[in-house]
């Protein structure tokens, strides 16, 4: 399993804000035992995805000339469940960007039901640091193959349904 | 520009939001590391909040300097910070009490100089 807590991005809009899909599926193992009878989404990885969707939006602000880690969560409020079946959007903004990291605001929501609400802090580690080169890449919010695979759709306005991809099919998703 | 108590009481609440605090161990003595606990990466989020909520930018280094006591400058002899290193610590945060430092500079104490005092002088001088 690979550690990637978002599928696709549906809305960004670079240096502002981000928008992506979590389905939640019966099939991702960690939900039978969590719990037993009465699988819901964990909320550390709800965490874990509104991360990686604010994450890779500083990121992509400095042309992803850092590695950005997760280094605090100083607010988060869990309001209800997601469940299998459930379609999870995390909606994050840029609240501040710059040299030594940044910080996003993220909400969780299944259609119109609030889910969970947080502030996540980033820290920007230099990609060509050394030290670093190692660390283990669970660590990381962002990693360039993980934006390959998630194939980004930049819209020049942000507003849903303008938003198209790559490959040019990343719109039709958009309701 | 607000007294020295309004920006007490704003700093009081970043910290209290940022480190999860109770605002009676906000004083301005205390300790941002011994006395509230704060770790590295928690400066950066106080930056970030004292930024919004006085409507300022606080350039990087200017109120949490880096690398205070690098080894390699000679401001460091036998675990206490020289002459020369005062000097420096003076200069780089013109906010912190320094001389009472300076009385005993060893350096594991050097994060002492990091106060709720030193951010509220940091800021008067900022809104100036």
């Amino acid at each position: 399993m690979r550690w990637y807590w978002i599928d696709r991005f549906i809305e960004f809009e670079s240096g502002k804000r981000a928008r992506s899909v979590k389905n939640v599926s019966l099939a991702e193992e960690h939900l039978h035992d969590h719990f037993p009878g009465f699988p819901v989404m964990p909320g550390s990885l709800m965490i874990e995805g509104m991360a990686q969707t604010g994450g890779i939006l500083l990121g992509e602000h400095f042309g992803f000339r850092y590695n950005v880690i997760l280094a605090k969560v100083p607010k988060v409020v869990f309001h209800s469940w997601a469940c299998p079946g459930d379609q999870l959007i995390y909606s994050a903004e840029l609240l501040d960007a710059r040299e030594e990291g940044g910080s996003v605001s993220v909400e969780a929501t299944v259609g119109d039901r609030s889910v969970a609400s947080a502030e996540i802090v980033f820290a920007h580690l230099k990609t060509d640091d050394p030290q670093f080169s190692r660390i283990d890449q669970k660590n990381f919010v962002f990693r360039m193959n993980l934006l390959d695979i998630l194939t980004v759709g930049k819209a020049g306005s942000g507003a849903a349904g303008e938003v198209s991809g790559a490959d040019g099919r990343r719109g039709e998703a958009v309701e | 520009m607000p007294s020295e108590e309004e920006i007490l009481d704003k700093v009081r609440g970043t910290l209290v939001d940022a480190l999860g605090v109770d605002d009676d161990e906000v004083t301005p003595t205390a300790t941002l590391i011994g006395d509230l606990g704060a770790e590295s990466i928690d400066f950066l989020d106080i930056v970030f909040r004292l930024e919004k909520s006085f409507d300022i930018k606080i350039p990087r280094g200017e109120l949490f300097p880096e690398n205070l006591a690098s080894a390699d400058a000679g401001f460091v002899a036998g675990g206490k910070v020289t002459a020369e290193g005062l000097e420096e610590l003076r200069r780089k945060m013109p906010h912190a009490d320094v001389e009472s430092f300076a009385k005993d500079p060893v350096l594991s104490r050097i994060s002492d100089l990091f106060t709720v005092g030193m951010i509220v002088r940091f800021i008067a001088a900022r809104l100036k």
